[in-house]
C-alpha cells in the first residue's frame, strides 16, 4: 500500500465545506423543532462504545463495524447506529425514568465500506426511540412523525413501505414448521432474492396448496387491499394479529393524514433477526438507497437487562440532503474592508450592523492581496479608506 | 410521467436474447437497436431509457439507482452480492459455472491455484467444499491458465463446452447453473411500482409461453 498522500482521506470519509454545512444546520434546525414539537427529548452518547455490548446488540453487520483496542486490549466499535447506544441509556442512567420514554438524537454513526466508494462510512443520523411502548399507536406515531420531519424538511415526493415481521414468521412457521426452514426461506426476503424464494419453494415438500400460498405471498405490495389477500393466506392467531395491527396503523396513520404517502409491503425483511414487529423504509425519488427505515425492535432492550418493547426510526441525514438537492445560497454577510487610520469607525459600524443581526465581515485592506476577488463574494461591500465612508454596490 | 425507465442492457453475449425478449413483450426497440454505437439510447414514445453496460457492472448502476431496472447474469449476481431486487428469471442465456482443469490432474496438494473472473463465487464454493484455495484473477481467456501453467484449475461460465474442448479441457465439478434475471433498485421498485410491475407481468407472459413451448 501507498502512503496515503495530503489530501487523501480513510475510504468513505468526507468534508463538509462551509455552503454544505449551511444547508445541513438548516436542515438539522428544522428536523429538531419538528420533533420537539412531539415532545420527543434530544441525547447524546459517546462515539466510542464496547464491542460486546453495543456493537454485539447492534443491527449493523459485524464487517461494517469499524474495530479498534483500548490500553487494556478491550475491542471497542466506533458506534454504527444510536439505536443500541440508547437502549444502553435507557436500561442504566435512565432506567428509573416513567415508560414509555421518547427520545431523538442528531449524531454521527460509522459503518466501514467493503467494496467501493459512493457511500459514505460516516454519516450524520437523525432519529427517534419510543422506548416502553408496544401498542399500534406507537408504531403509528414513529411513521407519522418520520413523515412529518421529512415534509418539513422540505421533500416533497417521498413513499414509506410498511412491512410486518410477525406475519412473515407467522406465515412462514404455519407451512414450514421448523425455525431453520423459516429461517432459510426470510433469507431469500432479507437476500431481495424473489428468484431464489421461488426456486426454493417449489422444490419443498408441501402440499400445491401451501407452495401456491407462499408463492401468492410475493404478491402483497400495494394499497390497503392486500390485507384482504393476507387474510386469506393465513390461518394462525399471530398472523391475524399482525393483519390486524396493520389495519390499525392504518386508520392510525389516516387520522394523522400521512396515509398517502404509505405503502404496505409484506415482504419487507430489513434485518434478519433485529425487528420484531411493523417495519418500514423511506424512500425518495431523487435517489438510488433508501433515505431511511425504522421498526420495533422489541427483544433489543433484553440484551441490556431490561424487558421493555420499542420501536425507532432513523433518517440518513446526508442522503435526505442529496435527496433535497437545496438550491445553492448566495452568501447573504456583508463586508467591511478598512485602512489603519479608520479602524474604529469601522470596528464602530459592524458592531451596529451585527447587533441588527446582520452577519458581517470586518477585513482590513492590508490583509487581501486580490480585493476584486475576494469582495465578489459578498453580498455588500463598504469601504472605509482614504478621505471618506464609501458604499460600493 | 415524466421521467423515463432507465434501463440497464448487458452488451455482448446476452444482450441480443434480452432484445429479443423486450421486443416479444411488446416493447418498440427500433430495428437498429442492435447495431447502434451510443451508450444510451432513449425511446421517447415508451417512456424509456436504455443504458448499454458491460454485464458485470450491470447491476452496479441498479444498486446506485442510476439506472431503475436491469438485466443481470446469475453469475454477475453471484459474484457482486449487490443490494438489488432479484425478481424474474428471464431463462435466457442458459449456462453454468463450474470448475476445469487440464485431464488427469490433481489440485496442488500445498497451494492450490484457481484462475477465475469470478473470485468471490470460486473462493466461496471451494470453501463450502471444505479447501482453501489461492484465487488468481483474470478478466478473459481464462483457459490459457491451466495451458500455460499459471493455475491448477479455472472457475468460468461454460454454455457449450466447445471452448474447453477445442483447449484440450475438462469440466471436474458443476457449481450451479446460471441464467439471466431482472433486477430492480430497492427505491425505484417503489417509486416507480407501477411500471415496473407491468413490464414484470409482461416479461412474465413471454416467459410462460415459451416454457411451455420448451
Amino acid at each position: 500500500m501507498a502512503k496515503p498522500l495530503v489530501f487523501e482521506k480513510p475510504l468513505g470519509m468526507r468534508d463538509t465545506l462551509p455552503d454544505l454545512y449551511e444547508v445541513k444546520s438548516n436542515v438539522r434546525v428544522t428536523m429538531e423543532e419538528a420533533v420537539r414539537q412531539w415532545g420527543y427529548r434530544f441525547m447524546d452518547t459517546p462515539t466510542l462504545e464496547y464491542y460486546d455490548t453495543v456493537g454485539e446488540a447492534s443491527a449493523t453487520l459485524d464487517r461494517q463495524l469499524f474495530k479498534l483496542l483500548d490500553q487494556e486490549g478491550k475491542t471497542l466499535v466506533l458506534r454504527p447506529d444510536m439505536t443500541a447506544p440508547i437502549a444502553r441509556v435507557a436500561a442504566s442512567s435512565l432506567q428509573s425514568e416513567a415508560l414509555p420514554m421518547r427520545l431523538a438524537y442528531m449524531a454521527k454513526v460509522f459503518r466501514a465500506q467493503q467494496q467501493e466508494g459512493g457511500r459514505p462510512a460516516e454519516f450524520e443520523q437523525f432519529g427517534i426511540e419510543l422506548i416502553g411502548d408496544g401498542t399500534v399507536s406507537a408504531d403509528g406515531e414513529v411513521i407519522a412523525l418520520m413523515t412529518d420531519t421529512l415534509q418539513q424538511a422540505g421533500l416533497d415526493h417521498f413513499q414509506v413501505a410498511v412491512g410486518h415481521l410477525g406475519f412473515v414468521d407467522a406465515l412462514f412457521k404455519e407451512i414450514l414448521g421448523n425455525d431453520s426452514r423459516v429461517r432459510r426461506l426470510k433469507r431469500f426476503l432479507y437476500e431481495k432474492n424473489y428468484v431464489g424464494y421461488r426456486q426454493h419453494v417449489k422444490q419443498l415438500p408441501l402440499s400445491s396448496i401451501d407452495q401456491r400460498r407462499l408463492l401468492d405471498f410475493l404478491q402483497l405490495r400495494g394499497d390497503a387491499s392486500i390485507l384482504e389477500r393476507a387474510e386469506e393466506l393465513i390461518s394462525s392467531t399471530p398472523g391475524y394479529q399482525a393483519i390486524e395491527e396493520l389495519t390499525m396503523l392504518r386508520e392510525f396513520l389516516e387520522a394523522y393524514g400521512v396515509s398517502d404517502v404509505i405503502l404496505l409491503d409484506l415482504t419487507l425483511v430489513s434485518h434478519m433477526t433485529y425487528y420484531t414487529g411493523v417495519v418500514f423504509e423511506g424512500y425518495a425519488e431523487e435517489l438510488g438507497f433508501p433515505i431511511s427505515n425504522g421498526g420495533r425492535y422489541d427483544t433489543l432492550l433484553s440484551k441490556f437487562n431490561i424487558e421493555a418493547q420499542a420501536t425507532g426510526f432513523g433518517v440518513h441525514l446526508d442522503y435526505l440532503i442529496e435527496a433535497l438537492q437545496p438550491k445553492e445560497q448566495g452568501r447573504s454577510s456583508q463586508c467591511v474592508i478598512f485602512t489603519e487610520e479608520h479602524r474604529k469607525e469601522a470596528i464602530a459600524f459592524s458592531v451596529d450592523k451585527r447587533k441588527d443581526g446582520i452577519q458581517v465581515v470586518l477585513q482590513d485592506l492590508k490583509g487581501v492581496k486580490d480585493l476584486d476577488a475576494f469582495t465578489e463574494t459578498f453580498s455588500d461591500v463598504t469601504y472605509f479608506i482614504g478621505s471618506k465612508k464609501e458604499g460600493k454596490r | 410521467m415524466t421521467e423515463p425507465l432507465t434501463i440497464a442492457m448487458p452488451k455482448g453475449r446476452i444482450f441480443e436474447e434480452a432484445v429479443q425478449l423486450l421486443r416479444e413483450a411488446d416493447y418498440p426497440l427500433p430495428p437498429e437497436f442492435e447495431d447502434s454505437r451510443k451508450l444510451i439510447i432513449d425511446i421517447e414514445e415508451a417512456e424509456l431509457r436504455f443504458i448499454l453496460a458491460k454485464p458485470m457492472d450491470v447491476p452496479t448502476y441498479v444498486e446506485h439507482g442510476v439506472a431503475d431496472v436491469g438485466i443481470a447474469g446469475k453469475d454477475v449476481m453471484l459474484e457482486e452480492k449487490r443490494d438489488v431486487y432479484e425478481v424474474l428469471d428471464l431463462y435466457i442465456s442458459q449456462c453454468h459455472l463450474a470448475v476445469a482443469g487440464l485431464p488427469n490432474t490433481e489440485l496442488d496438494p500445498v497451494a492450490p491455484k484457481i484462475a477465475t473472473k469470478y473470485p468471490n463465487v470460486a473462493s466461496a464454493y471451494f470453501r463450502s467444499q471444505g479447501k482453501q484455495v489461492e484465487i488468481i484473477k483474470l478478466n478473459g481467456s481464462i483457459e490459457l491458465a491451466p495451458l500455460i501453467g499459471l493455475a491448477d484449475r479455472i472457475v468460468d461460465i461454460v454454455s457449450t463446452g466447445r471452448t474447453l474442448d477445442e483447449n484440450g479441457l475438462v469440466e471436474t465439478e458443476k457449481i450451479t447453473d446460471i441464467t439471466s434475471r431482472f433486477i430492480v433498485n430497492p427505491v425505484s421498485y417503489r417509486m416507480k411500482a407501477t411500471v415496473i410491475d407491468e413490464m414484470v407481468t409482461r416479461l412474465e407472459k413471454v416467459i410462460v409461453q415459451k416454457e411451455r413451448v420448451i
